[in-house]
């Protein structure tokens, strides 16, 4: 039985997107979607690690015995955040200000540990990479949303483009309660759409 | 297919193995990235100087001295020069009396320590609010515009505490700890420079107060 | 006097969940009744105090001397991992009850983002090592105080009627985004 590789990606973006439908990885999500540039952002970041991650532990699922297998996925996991935070520091230094703290917090992303435990330790490399780009891109999509709307209604801006005067911003939709709020009512939409579906 | 056995030598043996692997790989990484990290490091800063300095031809990277503030914290200093004439300094400042912590500046001034201009560099101030230090003191309406304003002859502080100045409204901390980190710039330049500031140019009550008690 | 406001900020003006977004997942998750909020409570002030310890030990004696600032990453979450390792295997021994309350909440320990978090921020902000464990101490009373908050409302909340769409994750995120919104009351009273 061939499966469609294309479906594994599709599965990630949507059947399994990991917020709208598994709900982990909120942190992240709440604390960089102030703006659509920076969700993105830490949305492909995320992509990178969870692509990488992904393809290593199916590497090497059958030389890890069942009672270390966490602690070894997390430091594969720990090791290619690391990368990725120094070549951000590197080539992309002000996504890697503006994001700070929440990349080296990408190795304690529900999501990666998850995919790793549940997809990749138990699939063919190339297809545990598929699935690294489904569930990324269903992040980065999930997390460009919610950052596009807390820009528009907080700020009035969209990628930096002004939509409308800033003083008709609701300043808290970039602010903590705005971050709960926001991702409350999409969820909401989101759980709508799929009953009616 | 079979998995290697779950034995206590298995385990720690695959353990060590990955970490091992894991921490060469980030070794050699890190010395990859060490370079273009530094490189972007000194871009950032030499970016910041270009935005409050009229063109240039050195390297004020490379030129940098240190400035000591009235309480005795070190700030850089980068000249700026034209064809071998002094046009500037641009001086990184920083106050840590922020409404959020700290406040960090760009700030240029002329050789005789008028205000040129300035870019912030960090801050974590209210949205909206605080945070409109970005361009509030460069706008030229009422009195909040800094710019071209010589901290030596002008009052450089907020209204409210007797001075010339405009905060932003509704964010009168942000707008103190702006003004100190560029009345620090200032003072250190201008005693660097052999001119010893003896008039009041701080922005902050309690400073104004000792002052007070002082005469 | 230091001590007072690093207490003070880190449970009230910068709470780690309704402020800075870390431990969000156990806070969403393991809300829902108070007795498992409290059991969740006092294992994450567990861990997190002497996690923050021991990844500053490490940080200051080993990483920064040895120039390996780049294993910061790694180290800090295998010592995390294994201090949940520990819980585990004490709590199994000492009160087997609160283990099957917690269930399966007792390993995502490690990923909860308010650890890891905390022994980044410590070093971030330069705390020595006195000033990190009251830091680390706090954050985990703010934790376990916005958790206990959150918990009785959703307790209460489980007895009112609420549209199809809303429920489950929906209607605690805003219940959430309203007591964040309570929390920023709280600024400016000190500043770090």
């Amino acid at each position: 039985m061939k499966k469609n590789k294309f479906s594994i990606v599709l599965n990630g973006l949507i059947a399994e997107n990991p917020i709208f439908v598994l709900m982990l990885g909120m942190c992240p999500t709440l604390a960089t979607t102030t703006s659509a540039v920076n969700g993105l952002g830490m949305g492909l970041a995320t992509t990178f690690v969870l692509i990488f991650s992904n393809l290593v532990i199916s590497l090497i699922k059958n030389l890890v015995p069942e009672n270390v297998r966490i602690p070894s996925y997390i430091v594969v996991i720990a090791t290619f955040v690391t990368i990725l935070d120094m070549l951000m520091q590197a080539y992309f230094p002000s996504l890697h200000e503006s994001l700070g703290l929440f990349i080296p917090l990408i190795v304690v992303n529900c999501i990666v540990l998850g995919r790793a435990e549940s997809f990749a330790s138990k699939n063919k490399v190339f297809d545990s990479a598929l699935d690294g780009i489904g569930i990324g891109l269903g992040f980065t999509f999930a997390l460009g949303l919610l950052g596009m709307i807390r820009e528009l209604l907080g700020a009035g801006t969209l990628f930096g483009f002004r939509i409308f005067p800033e003083d008709y911003g609701m300043l808290m939709f970039i602010l903590a309660p705005g971050a709960f709020i926001s991702l409350a009512y999409l969820i909401a939409i989101v759980n709508r759409i799929r009953k009616v579906s | 297919m079979k998995k290697l056995k779950s034995s206590f030598k298995n385990m720690v043996l695959v353990l060590a193995c990955i970490t091992i692997v894991a921490a060469l790989a980030l070794g050699w990484v890190n010395e990859l990235t060490s370079e273009p990290i530094r490189l972007a490091a000194i871009a950032k800063q030499e970016q910041a100087i270009r935005m409050v300095s009229p063109g240039f031809d050195n390297e004020p990277v490379q030129e940098q001295y240190e400035l000591t503030d009235y309480e005795g914290n070190i700030l850089t200093c980068f000249p700026i020069k034209k064809q071998g004439k002094l046009l500037g300094v641009a001086i990184e400042t920083f106050s840590m009396k922020g409404f959020n912590g700290e406040v960090r500046l760009m700030l240029g001034l002329k050789p005789d320590g008028i205000i040129n201009n300035y870019e912030v560099l960090k801050q974590t101030e209210t949205p909206g609010l605080g945070t409109q230090m970005t361009y509030w003191f460069k706008t030229d309406k009422n009195n909040q515009s800094i710019l071209n304003k010589d901290p030596g002859k002008e009052k450089v502080w907020v209204a409210k505490d007797g001075g010339d100045i405009d905060a932003i409204t509704a964010a009168t901390i942000t707008s103190r700890a702006f003004l100190d980190a560029v009345d620090r710039a200032y003072r250190a330049y201008m005693e660097h420079c052999g001119n010893v500031v003896d008039i009041v140019t701080t922005a902050t009550i309690e400073e104004k107060e000792a002052q007070n008690e002082e005469e | 006097m230091i001590y007072i406001t690093i207490f003070i900020a880190a449970v009230f003006v910068n709470n780690i969940v309704l402020s800075q977004f870390l431990g969000v997942c156990p806070f969403l998750g393991v809300s829902k009744k108070i007795s498992t909020a409290l059991g969740m409570s006092g294992a994450v002030a567990f861990v997190l105090t002497l996690a923050t310890i021991i990844t500053w030990l490490i940080f200051h004696y080993l990483l920064e001397p040895y120039e390996l600032t780049f294993l910061q990453t790694i180290s800090f979450i295998l010592v995390i991992a294994s201090l949940v390792q520990l819980v585990e295997i004490i709590l199994k021994k000492v009160s087997q009850p609160l283990y099957q309350a917690l269930g399966v909440f007792l390993p995502l320990i490690t990923t909860n983002c308010a650890i890891l978090g905390v022994a980044i921020l410590v070093i971030q902000k330069e705390f020595n090592l006195l000033e990190s464990v009251v830091y680390g101490f706090s954050t985990a009373i703010g934790f376990g105080l916005a958790l206990i908050l959150f918990a009785g409302i959703r307790e209460q909340l489980s007895h009112t009627k609420i549209p199809k769409g809303m429920q489950g994750m929906p209607v605690a995120l805003l219940v959430a985004g309203l007591l964040a919104m309570a929390f920023m009351g709280f600024s400016g009273i000190v500043k770090l």
